[in-house]
């Protein structure tokens, strides 16, 4: 960092163990400021898509689970509707409403995991640890229901492998009134605190126009006014049969500017209506078996024969999750599997929406849009001359920190 | 509200306009749930040199969301499908549009589409990587999720010959601890020193401990 010629280049990445996206980016500063932003990802190309065109379906789902740690229902859901489609399986109406069940518990994890994140990405710590504490509620009551915190293994071709039972309501619906409590808190935690505005108003902001052209999806989209949301769109699952409406900023008085804020409301106000559908599903829950074909066997037959071609999108806590299948009739393995998650859609938005922010601010905004935030783990800065220092990640966090502290004096 | 229209409707304005150049055209319904509310899409084939003005077509009716651009090596041609939504925002109104384009090996390019939606660079970026179709006019041809060390002229999602060879696949189950390693030297382990039990200052109160 001895050169202070501007504008000098700010690689950030690309890689860390615990992440399933790693980046690698490359800021072009001028000062604090970001003049040009540059990523590529792929730091951690697994090659599941290859992987599955050689394995059968039901071996293909397991392998979905494991797509993401936070999203694991929403991959094995998202392939579990695109076969269906192919090999024409009729799904009970029972296994829809566990779907959508354990589908919104994820998202209410993934939410506050990620409000969590975000206030550790500002200073806050306290509610940092906060956050990740009542996260815990949900992640039990997904165990409770699937077995697993992660890697639920819940979903099945034609249905699901466990059922929701109604004795096992009540302690659904304590965890449900559990996060009803604490929601007015979080509210007044996140959305009523100066710093925070402070910090996430006017930052990182994508304009709704934006937002559309750049194939946004999820949260990200809606906070910049775009009401889209596949739940409501295309419902599938059980979606259709429930009452709810998307969630856009303006539910807490926002204009909508899309800024940090803005995605802030969306995802807060988000596990609020997920409360209401797990209550609407428990309440509507149909009779019946949760499973198509019980045999494996004679169902991974009736794959075999399945041919055609299919695509089917969820509403992944980040966004839109699409799966594309093709089938030919004559071998077990699809022959084309293509997944498409939500980061895929969103991350054209970063070059957007970190241009002219200041280095401080870059923690945030590039988790503002819920990637894997581990990115930052190791900054080099690189001058002209070739003489490099490296940035820890623990230094750009604390460049953050200071600047909550600065606006707090 | 935007007005919105039915499946069958876009898929007659688009025979309408493309007459013999949109071939293929299906629409489709897959309903879930109990209410059985349908999910709608409009698949149709066009020719690679109309992609620009299908799409084109499409943004004249809604301003559509870009899911993903698919592809499927399929022996002498590569489909390339590009999925689409219009009408999202209303509710259950949305209705997805996939048009398929299909590229000869011998001749493996496309125009791109990202002088109409910015955000197909992402996706087409990919295709280059994975399947080896050549972007014509593409704002950024770097690649995308291959390191920058992958071999030319292989393509993860290929069939044929410029697929992953063999060779490039390594057999974990085949992989066996390795011999060859010097034995790591263990330390003695200390010993302990025993100490004289203190004595309870209190007996335990009860409960869980017993």
């Amino acid at each position: 960092m001895s050169q202070k010629k501007a504008p000098y280049e700010l690689p950030i990445g690309p890689i860390h163990p615990a992440l399933k996206e790693p980046i690698n980016f490359t800021f072009q500063m001028n000062g604090e400021v970001v003049e040009k932003v540059n990523f590529s990802p792929g730091r951690a190309h697994r090659g599941i898509e290859w992987m599955g065109m050689r394995r059968n379906p039901v071996q293909i789902l397991h392998l979905c689970d494991r797509i993401c740690g936070i999203c694991g229902v929403a991959h094995a859901l998202v392939f579990a509707q695109a076969v269906e489609q192919i090999a024409d399986i009729e799904v009970p109406d029972r296994a829809y409403y566990v779907r959508t069940i354990i589908a919104e518990f994820e998202r209410i994890q993934s939410h506050i995991l990620w409000a969590g994140v975000a206030a550790h990405e500002l200073g806050f710590d306290t509610l940092f640890y906060l956050a990740w504490q009542i996260r815990e509620e949900s992640v039990d009551v997904i165990e409770y229901i699937t077995g697993n915190r992660v890697n639920y293994g819940i979903m099945m071709l034609g249905g699901t492998r466990r059922d929701i039972t109604v004795d096992m309501f009540p302690r659904l619906e304590q965890a449900l009134q559990y996060y009803e409590g604490l929601l007015e808190k979080m509210v007044n935690l996140f959305l009523n605190d100066k710093t925070i505005a402070m910090r996430c108003k006017n930052t990182g902001i994508l304009t709704k126009r934006r937002a559309l052209e750049l194939a946004t999806v999820g949260p990200t989209s809606r906070a910049s006014g775009l009401a889209m949301d596949v739940r409501i769109d295309s419902p599938y699952a059980a979606y259709g049969d429930l009452d709810f409406d998307i969630v856009l900023p303006d539910v807490y008085g926002s204009d909508g500017t899309g800024d940090v804020y803005d995605r802030i409301i969306v995802r807060i106000f988000e596990v609020k209506q997920s409360i209401d559908i797990i209550r609407q599903c428990m309440k509507q829950m149909p009779e019946g078996p949760v499973l198509a074909e019980e045999k494996y066997a004679k169902l991974l037959m009736n794959l075999k024969k399945a041919s055609g071609e299919a695509f089917a999108r969820v509403e992944a806590p980040r966004g839109e999750d699409m799966h594309y299948v093709r089938m030919n009739g004559k071998q077990e393995a699809p022959e084309m599997w293509k997944v498409k998650a939500s980061t895929y859609s969103n991350q054209m938005a970063w070059v957007e929406i970190l241009q002219g922010e200041q280095i401080a601010d870059i923690p945030i905004i590039v988790a503002s849009i819920d990637p894997c935030m581990s990115c930052t783990d190791r900054v080099a800065v690189v001058s002209t001359d070739g003489d490099a220092g490296i940035m820890t990640k623990e230094h750009l966090h604390r460049l953050s920190v200071e600047k909550t502290r600065r606006l707090q004096a | 509200m935007r007005a919105t229209m039915t499946p069958q409707e876009l898929a007659d304005r688009f025979v309408q306009k493309f007459g013999t150049r949109v071939s293929n055209v299906q629409v489709k319904e897959r309903c879930e749930g109990v209410k059985k509310l349908p999910q709608k899409t409009v698949w149709m084939t066009v020719s690679r040199e109309d992609i620009n003005d299908a799409v084109a077509e499409l943004i004249s009716i809604d301003y559509p969301h870009l899911g993903v651009i698919a592809a499927s090596d399929n022996g002498d041609m590569i489909d390339l499908l590009y999925h689409l939504q219009v009408f999202f925002g209303g509710k259950h109104e949305e209705i997805c549009v996939v048009f398929t384009i299909q590229v000869p090996k011998s001749d493996p390019h496309v125009p791109t589409i990202s002088g109409l939606i910015p955000g197909a660079v992402y996706s087409e970026r990919e295709k280059q990587d994975m399947i080896g179709v050549t972007v014509d006019g593409i704002p950024d041809s770097r690649r995308i999720f291959l390191p920058d060390d992958f071999p030319e002229n292989v393509y993860p999602w290929r069939k044929d010959e410029k697929g992953i060879p063999p060779s490039m696949v390594r057999e974990l189950w085949k992989v066996d601890r390795p011999t060859d390693r010097a034995v790591p030297t263990v330390a003695e382990p200390e010993p302990v020193e025993k100490k004289e039990p203190e004595p309870a200052k209190e007996a335990p109160s009860g409960g869980a401990a017993e």
